[in-house]
């Protein structure tokens, strides 16, 4: 296997040097009101978006996944989540896996962020939320604070500098899973959530 | 392998079922892309920085693919090269069979493809499941794909739902694509959960961090690279960037020059494997970096573009060839004209020769492509890299001259046009004795069996020109 490391190295380092062109200018763009942006964007991939103050979005989402007909619903125990039927992703997913794949109705996470030009949300899954809370069960409710809308991916990337601190995994979220192939008609939850809902947190 | 494209694409031209699917298909697929950069202005300023920011990688390739490994591997991928497509192949089945994993889930990879991949995990026991809805159902039908970010896009719901019907226990007829949907999301997530190994592939790697990056609409991509406790990832090794900053451009080219989608549902950066105090996530995560020709490619500064490439599929979407005979036409893995860059490029140009000249040169793809790769130029230079005689071609399989008869015929259309004597003697000549040579005349046949022929002039356009006063303008 080195060798063909090097076979393909010295292969790549024999071909004709060009120089590198410099960056042409490029701006990502800015938004009078993130929030507006972030809720339209959204919305037109089918989440459901709703603003709510800060002290009051345990109420709400009360509300939101009774109405819903929600029964287990899996969260970290921090967030304090008021609800009948609550579990916490507190294991190896190889002890979880059956409950996961097929046991669970919601899941609520935070998240680090948004972005408002293209409606999307940002995590950083961790001990506290793994990879896959925010993936296997039907409806996923995300708790987003306003303050954190940033315009776009390449100015949260910089102002926060991911370069240095990447994580295992980051994920970029906007909207439920959908798909096309079946004639360009579009359905949702093929794999993933078949619904998202964000809980906007007003500061 | 791609050779007799002419015979496939009279075989497709004439399946009005085919002809409908790829209409309907492109010409959404075209509408969805052109509202996504309505204004020039942001589009022109976004594809120079794409097309700059993968010539910039492609410049510093192989010390790039140096400090990726060294990132990488500090996080705990473990990366492999392959040379050939065998060479791939062995990789990944040797790492299946040191975990003793026999049931693979797959997310969308074209390079998997490129490697036949599942025949040949299939030949030694190991099953492995699509889970890409397109990919799925092609894969019920025992066919490749068609369209390299819309796989089963040749299929309408009708044949799809027998698919369904026939291989799945229990299914009822139906062409409802939300009960169809669901019920692949059962029968998948049972895969997902019993599998030993994912499988994927990646849009990029960045440099800088060590990253694999991965978009999707669907989730089988992450749930590919997260359920399993194993996780291969099989791509290119053009695949590279150098910086996080570059990966924010590149996303705001692909969806919305792919299915104008602003941004897929899912972008997923993964950067190592799981750690201790992590709860999910694949134990392993292993790199194979595929050449395959690659290098080849790359040594030739002109064609050396094609590797920009970031599998759009927006050059497919606008081609009006590729719309017409659908791509199993092309008859390799990369059809519409990257396929027809590409493919003689990796194969070689003796088994797919004939596909650079499936193209009238439109430009409609050059037009469209986000990171600005001359297809058209690089069609015509590989049909020049065919025809002209060489013992150490720059495309492999090249250089062997190409027909005796058409080379002549190009010879004396040159020297024709070299020369104002020969060329007025020529059209003088034509204009007086063209109309009288028949339609099946050798050479011109090929032309007039699907087209009028064309109709001489009584006089050539420096005549007129005199004529009219005009004199060596």
């Amino acid at each position: 296997m080195s060798d063909a490391r090097a076979a393909i190295l010295s292969r790549l380092r024999a071909a004709p040097q060009l120089a590198p062109p410099e960056y042409p200018d490029w701006q990502p763009p800015r938004f009078g009101n993130r929030l507006e942006r972030f809720r339209i964007m959204l919305e037109a991939v089918h989440g459901e978006v709703y603003e709510v103050a800060a002290d009051q979005w345990r109420e709400r989402l009360r509300a939101i996944l009774s109405a819903k007909g929600v029964n287990k619903v899996m969260a970290a125990p921090h967030l304090g989540v008021d609800w009948p039927e609550i579990l916490a992703y507190d294991r190896p997913v190889e002890d979880l896996k059956e409950l996961l794949v097929d046991g669970i109705d919601a899941a609520v996470t935070t998240t680090r962020g948004a972005i408002a030009e293209t409606g999307t949300l940002v995590l950083w899954p961790d001990v506290d939320e793994p990879r896959l809370l925010s993936l296997l069960p039907p409806i996923h409710v995300a708790l987003l604070n306003q303050a954190d809308i940033a315009d776009t991916l390449a100015e949260m990337m910089t102002a926060q500098n991911w370069a240095a601190t990447m994580p295992t995994n980051v994920l970029l979220i906007s909207g439920p899973s959908k798909t096309a192939d079946i004639e360009q008609t579009l359905a949702y939850g093929v794999h993933g959530p078949k619904q998202l809902i964000v809980l906007v947190l007003q500061s | 392998m791609a050779a007799d494209f002419a015979h496939r694409a009279h075989d497709a031209l004439n399946n009005p079922q085919l002809r409908r699917n790829f209409r309907r298909a492109m010409d959404g697929l075209m509408a969805k892309r052109a509202v996504q950069f309505a204004d020039q202005g942001d589009w022109t300023k976004l594809r120079a920085r794409g097309a700059a920011i993968k010539a910039r990688a492609l410049a510093r390739l192989p010390d790039l693919l140096e400090e990726f490994e060294r990132k990488a591997t500090a996080n705990g991928i473990h990366v492999h090269w392959a040379e050939t497509t065998a060479d791939a192949n062995r990789i990944v089945l040797e790492i299946l069979t040191a975990h003793d994993a026999k049931r693979v889930i797959k997310g969308k990879s074209m390079v998997s493809e490129e490697m036949h991949l599942n025949a040949h995990l299939h030949a030694h026991g190991i099953a492995a499941v699509e889970s890409d809805l397109g990919e799925y159902i092609i894969q019920l039908a025992g066919e490749a794909p068609s369209h390299i970010v819309m796989p089963c896009i040749h299929k309408d719901k009708g044949e799809i739902a027998q698919l369904f019907t026939d291989n799945i226990k229990d299914q009822p007829y139906t062409e409802d694509v939300d009960a169809l949907t669901a019920a692949a999301r059962t029968v998948l997530r049972q895969q997902f959960a019993a599998a030993d190994a994912g499988l994927s592939g990646a849009n990029f790697l960045v440099a800088e961090t060590g990253s694999l990056v991965l978009i999707e609409n669907e989730g089988n991509g992450r749930l590919s690279t997260t359920l399993p406790p194993l996780h291969i990832a099989v791509t290119g090794i053009e695949k590279l960037v150098e910086k996080l900053d570059d990966v924010a451009p590149l996303l705001a080219l692909l969806p919305r020059s792919a299915t104008g989608q602003p941004i897929t549902t899912y972008v997923n950066m993964i950067t190592g494997s799981r750690k201790t105090e992590e709860l999910d996530g694949p134990r392993q995560v292993h790199l194979v970096l595929l050449d395959n020709g690659r290098s080849r490619v790359y040594a030739d500064a002109q064609l050396r573009d094609t590797l920009r490439c970031i599998r759009c599929g927006a050059c497919m979407n606008h081609c009006p060839v590729y719309a017409r005979v659908g791509g199993h036409t092309y008859g390799s893995v990369y059809p519409g004209p990257i396929g027809k860059i590409l493919t003689p490029q990796l194969a070689g140009l003796d088994c797919a020769g004939d596909l650079p000249h499936a193209s009238t040169l439109c430009n409609a793809c050059v037009e469209v492509c986000p990171v600005q790769i001359p297809i058209a130029d690089i069609l015509v230079r590989l049909r020049t890299e065919a025809a002209e005689p060489s013992a150490s071609p720059a495309v492999k399989g090249g250089g062997g001259g190409g027909s005796v008869v058409e080379n002549t015929v190009w010879r004396g259309w040159t020297a024709m046009h070299a020369n104002p004597a020969a060329y007025a003697l020529a059209t003088r000549a034509l204009a007086l004795l063209g109309n009288f040579i028949p339609a099946a005349a050798p050479l011109l046949k090929q032309w007039t069996t699907m087209r009028s022929k064309p109709k001489f002039a009584g006089k050539s356009l420096h005549q007129l020109a005199r004529d009219k006063g005009f004199d060596h303008e």
